[in-house]
């Protein structure tokens, strides 16, 4: 019995319906937890001009780091350091040569109290204040930074007995934002208020591009001399190779629209 | 092997949980005993409070005791006019979230433990003309030792599993507030397996050991029934 005249156009829509989603891809990425807000309006910008879906993982860059090597299904990954995409590319799990900084880090030291942290940056010298918080250096990069930026000011001894120490960047906002540590070490990309994006260069620093100015609280935008160069490196991961929404992904990275986002969070944009 | 940062993580993990512990009994009786015997409306919601932790995933619980014991808290302002300051990031906040997040398994095996008793060895009790306490220190807690026993070790064990309570109140502070549980996660996170993987080793060792005591004297060596 030949299907009626309903059932077929039932199908034609059913197959119209099913077209997209044949070449419409989805790909998985993991996100170094800095990068969240920029990734996430990233991603919405990625599907509405790819029609490919990127569902997002954040997290620790370490952790994700670990999880891939065990075998999670990432297929992007983006961390907030150097070291462990090229560490991925030599053990075997990433693409050879696939690895690309897609932004340069901004440390600001951070007060959710307005008024608190002056503009050079002097309170580090001369500031009361009982805890100083920031990333674990032992394996966060931003951390690490901190570090560098204390020890350049030399004030990394004095204030050490001060640390508490935040798991990731997020942890570390949130004992700032509390204001159970009376300061700390955070991400531009955290406290920036993205609708005032294009104010000018801080006054100590004119030589830097203009970044946003801070949302609340008080701030000071730490000063790139005063650290070691903070790249953030992305992968094509040897799961996604294939897939043509992880390439996708890659490539919309290095979009002109992509990089419009990530320098309206406060990083800098790769040279 | 274990470097001289692990072990301090490793006694003041056995300090918080040892010292949690006192407390959680020291509360958590008197709340047992009350639960057990009590006939008030009040019984379910004050069940279901002190089960919540059981709920609520770690990290959340620590968030809001974050916000809760940070300056803008409730329980930070108080602490402050007390002319304590906060708790976060400091030993005795550490115990405080510690106590909070292992009192179920505390308080639960000596309700269960109290209700089993029931009102016949009470009464046999009161018309020996004992006091209350003296009712309760001679007859209750020999009858409910293994509750008790329970209690301590579930107390003291899941004090010293714990983790995303500590990282939030705690802020991972040497010899302060970074218990064995953040150091394992640091070292994994730092890549240092080795240490580890010797860390979580000790870890292992150490509840298995208490935990085969706890069942095994349990169960060969059930504590008589003084009224059998």
């Amino acid at each position: 019995m030949l299907p009626s005249r309903f059932f077929r156009s039932l199908i034609a829509v059913w197959l119209i319906l099913l077209a997209p989603t044949t070449w419409a891809a989805t790909t998985l990425a993991a996100v170094a937890s800095d990068f969240t807000k920029p990734m996430t309006e990233i991603a919405a910008e990625f599907e509405k001009v790819t029609g490919h879906t990127a569902k997002l993982s954040f997290g620790s860059s370490g952790k994700a780091f670990a999880q891939i090597q065990s075998g999670a299904p990432f297929e992007v990954y983006l961390s907030a350091s150097e070291k462990y995409p090229l560490e991925l590319e030599k053990s075997g799990f990433a693409v050879i040569d696939s690895h690309f900084v897609y932004a340069i880090g901004r440390l600001v030291l951070w007060s959710a109290t307005p008024g608190y942290v002056d503009a050079q940056g002097e309170i580090l010298k001369t500031g009361n204040f009982k805890h100083i918080a920031l990333a674990d250096p032992s394996h966060a990069p931003y951390g690490v930074v901190a570090e560098e930026v204390m020890k350049s000011l030399g004030v990394l001894d004095k204030l050490r007995p001060l640390f508490v120490m935040g798991e990731n960047i997020s942890q570390t906002f949130q004992f700032v934002s509390t204001g159970n540590a009376e300061l700390g070490f955070v991400g531009l990309a955290q406290v920036i208020d993205v609708n005032n994006g294009k104010a000018s260069a801080p006054a100590h620093a004119p030589y830097l591009r203009p970044v946003g100015k801070i949302g609340s609280g008080s701030g000071w935008i730490i000063p790139d001399n005063l650290h070691s160069p903070f790249r953030q490196m992305a992968v094509l991961l040897k799961t996604g190779a294939e897939n043509p929404a992880a390439l996708a992904l890659v490539d919309f990275l290095k979009s002109p629209t992509a990089l419009a986002i990530i320098e309206k969070y406060g990083f800098g944009l790769p040279q | 092997m274990l470097s001289p940062a692990d072990m301090a993580t490793l006694w003041l993990t056995f300090k918080v949980a040892g010292i949690a512990t006192l407390l959680m009994l020291l509360f958590g009786t008197p709340l047992a005993w009350w639960l057990a015997r009590t006939h008030s409306a009040w019984k379910g919601v004050i069940n279901a409070v002190v089960a919540l932790p059981l709920v609520l995933p770690p990290t959340v619980l620590g968030f809001y005791l974050l916000v809760l014991m940070g300056p803008t808290g409730i329980i930070g302002k108080f602490t402050s006019w007390l002319g304590l300051g906060t708790l976060p990031f400091t030993f005795p906040g550490l115990i405080v979230a510690s106590v909070l997040y292992s009192l179920p398994f505390v308080v639960q095996p000596l309700q269960a433990s109290f209700s089993a008793i029931g009102e016949q060895p009470l009464e046999a009790a009161a018309t020996l003309r004992a006091s209350p306490w003296d009712t309760f220190f001679s007859v209750v807690v020999p009858l409910a030792k293994p509750g008790f026993l329970t209690a301590s070790i579930l107390g003291f064990t899941h004090t010293v599993g714990e983790f995303g309570v500590v990282l939030m109140v705690g802020g991972n502070i040497p010899d302060k507030t970074r218990v064995v549980s953040v150091q394992i996660y640091n070292h994994v996170e730092a890549l240092e397996y080795t240490e580890a993987h010797w860390l979580a080793g000790v870890l292992l060792l150490f509840s298995f050991s208490v935990l085969l005591v706890l069942y095994t004297v349990l169960k060969t060596q059930p504590v008589a029934h003084p009224l059998k």
